[in-house]
């Protein structure tokens, strides 16, 4: 029988020769992981669960990145519960700040996750690691528990929906602008239970760091994963990373999909989605006279050095205006080593942003941002929920890397060509 | 949760009750269901907390539970007394942790369509039967699959691993 990528991962690691939507498998994990909000949940149904060790050392890792460096004491104590127990199972892939970095940023750079395997995480933003073709999904702490336990999880294979993307883009779009316009053509809940495929010409020439974007947000249309096709790029990237041999899938040419949607994108603008839902998308020339407080660029669907990149170019020169408070946060130690080496650091600090050490931070109004009642951000992050980076009161717009630096030069919500002419 | 009959009054929610809302981050450092159940919808409906009341039913549109991963969520709901959430449909996360901490849900859209904040029902969770007692109506939701039977009959997924690993020694 046909079968999709995701389809053909889940019957591998269920040890059969094909697998259907809808059947409930127990499948083998390839790698589990937590952070400093779900693991101390995790780590207490591991002992209820009687467990003493994990399935495999160097398969669980533990990331403090929420609330670190610890914004309290009870984040502190809870750092202190990862630490303990990363020192009792002898976890081989465990560090702390200083060290530690944004944990679906981290991952795949350290060569954690790859193609063909199956990834499960305490975090709803595990999606991520499907930008290489692996199938991952976030679950709950008593799953991950499980999976830390046994090496294995129990999955629903999902109906898929192939996405197809045409065209050209235009300068200033990238991958947040794909995936915020998805979102806005789908809606939240557009691929509940389903596997997102992202494919086409306009995906073949997208960089890692913007499939990563894609993938990232693949949760927020509602999806159990987003998965993308190994490629050269794909290759390349994992060149000196990857720390085991993987295995590239492939979908079959007549394998069933749920849904099948085309994206002509050639005419696509950079996106902004408005509060309060990922999906109340604009392009940003519709956005109008939005005036804004903070900027943040940062987080694990835009804090790599591809949007680090973009940030320093439109900021090089340049003044944040003084109203938009602009904080910059890198998603690891490895990508702020490289913004110092490039001269970022100092294009950054001479254009008036706060640069911080890799922290979630205020993607979810944990610390390093929180907004103030009435306030507005344009932000890079995933989610513009109510109350998600501060007060109920508070407003969070959605964009790219681009947006986010252009507005944050004029203080309102701005096409990047404006400022760049 | 065999043969569970429960009853209780609605609270009556929208589209996309997201997990933010169910519990805020802030008080994402806590682990303690009780406490967590303090905060529980605070952001969405601040007099939601102080009169639900044990035994209570969450009625809510499509997508409850959408965002993040955070178990926080539906231990939050357990702690401040809610019984039973029932909603058009669940993000699946959601879904997957309700189950595993026990918080039973059911999925009926014409139950939510024919349900108001106020209303008395009683639930039979085996037969998946939801009474409307203040409206007379009843509705019926889309049963469990029978693996996810098997894990809530066990007490939870805490309950079934206990059973694998002692199997595996």
């Amino acid at each position: 029988m046909a079968q999709t990528i995701t389809e053909k991962i889940l019957a591998f690691h269920a040890e059969r020769d094909e697998v259907r939507p809808g059947e409930l498998i127990d499948a083998r994990v390839d790698l589990a992981l937590a952070n400093d909000i779900t693991a101390p949940l995790a780590l207490e149904a591991f002992r209820q669960m009687g467990a003493k060790r994990v399935f495999d050392p160097a398969k669980v890792v533990l990331v403090p990145d929420h609330f670190t460096p610890s914004r309290d004491i009870a984040a502190a104590e809870n750092c202190v519960l990862l630490r303990n127990f990363a020192r009792e199972q002898e976890l081989e892939n465990y560090s702390d700040v200083g060290r530690v970095g944004i944990e679906h940023v981290m991952i795949p750079e350290e060569g954690l996750a790859l193609p063909g395997e199956i990834i499960v995480g305490a975090d709803s933003h595990t999606c991520t690691y499907g930008a290489l073709g692996a199938f991952s999904t976030g679950v709950g702490s008593t799953d991950l528990a499980m999976a830390m336990a046994l090496g294995e999880v129990w999955l629903r294979v999902p109906e898929s929906i192939r996405l197809e993307y045409t065209g050209e883009l235009r300068p200033w779009v990238g991958g947040k602008d794909l995936i915020l316009f998805t979102i806005g053509k789908i809606g939240v809940d557009g691929a509940r239970y389903r596997a997102i495929e992202f494919r086409g010409p306009a995906i073949d020439d997208l960089s890692m760091d913007g499939r990563f974007t894609m993938a990232n947000m693949a949760i927020e249309a509602g999806a159990k994963n987003g998965i993308f096709h190994v490629d050269r790029k794909t290759q390349a990237w994992l060149e000196g990373r990857s720390r085991r041999d993987y295995r590239i899938f492939t979908s079959d040419p007549d394998a069933a999909y749920a849904d099948e949607i085309e994206f002509d994108v050639s005419d696509l603008e950079p996106q902004v989605a408005f509060p309060h839902l990922p999906s109340n998308v604009r392009p940003v020339s519709e956005a109008g006279e939005v005036e804004l407080d903070q900027a943040v660029i940062g987080s694990c669907t835009n804090g790599r050095l591809e949007d680090m990149e973009i940030a320093a170019k439109i900021l090089a020169g340049r003044q944040v205006h003084p109203r938009v408070r602009t904080i910059v946060i890198p998603g690891t130690q490895a990508i702020l080593k490289e913004m110092v080496r490039r001269g970022w650091m100092l294009t950054f600090l001479e254009a008036g942003v706060a640069v911080s050490t890799p922290t979630c931070g205020p993607c979810l109004g944990g610390h390093m941002g929180v907004l103030a009642r009435g306030e507005r951000a344009v932000s890079t992050t995933n989610r513009n929920f109510v109350g998600r980076m501060g007060h109920t009161g508070s407003e969070v717009y959605l964009a790219g890397p681009a947006v986010a630096a252009a507005s944050a030069v004029t203080g309102h919500l701005t096409h990047p060509a404006e400022v760049m002419g | 949760m065999a043969g569970m009959i429960l009853e209780g009054k609605a609270w009556r929610y929208g589209r996309n009750v997201d997990t933010d809302v169910i519990i805020p981050a802030r008080y994402l450092s806590l682990t303690d269901a009780k406490e967590l159940g303090e905060h529980c919808l605070e952001d969405l409906d601040p007099e939601f907390i102080n009169h639900v009341e044990a035994g209570d039913i969450i009625v809510a549109e499509e997508n409850f539970g959408s965002g993040s991963s955070r178990e926080h969520a539906p231990l939050a709901l357990k702690g401040c007394g809610v019984s039973l959430v029932i909603a058009s449909s669940f993000a699946r996360i959601f879904y997957r942790n309700s189950i595993n901490v026990g918080l039973p849900i059911l999925e009926s859209p014409e139950a939510v369509e024919g349900i108001k904040t106020g209303d008395r029902l009683r639930v039979d969770l085996e037969e998946g039967l939801i009474e409307n007692l203040t409206t007379g109506n009843n509705y019926r939701s889309t049963p469990f699959p029978s693996f996810m039977r098997e894990i809530i009959a066990g007490n939870g997924l805490v309950e079934y691993v206990k059973k694998r690993l002692r199997g595996n020694t």
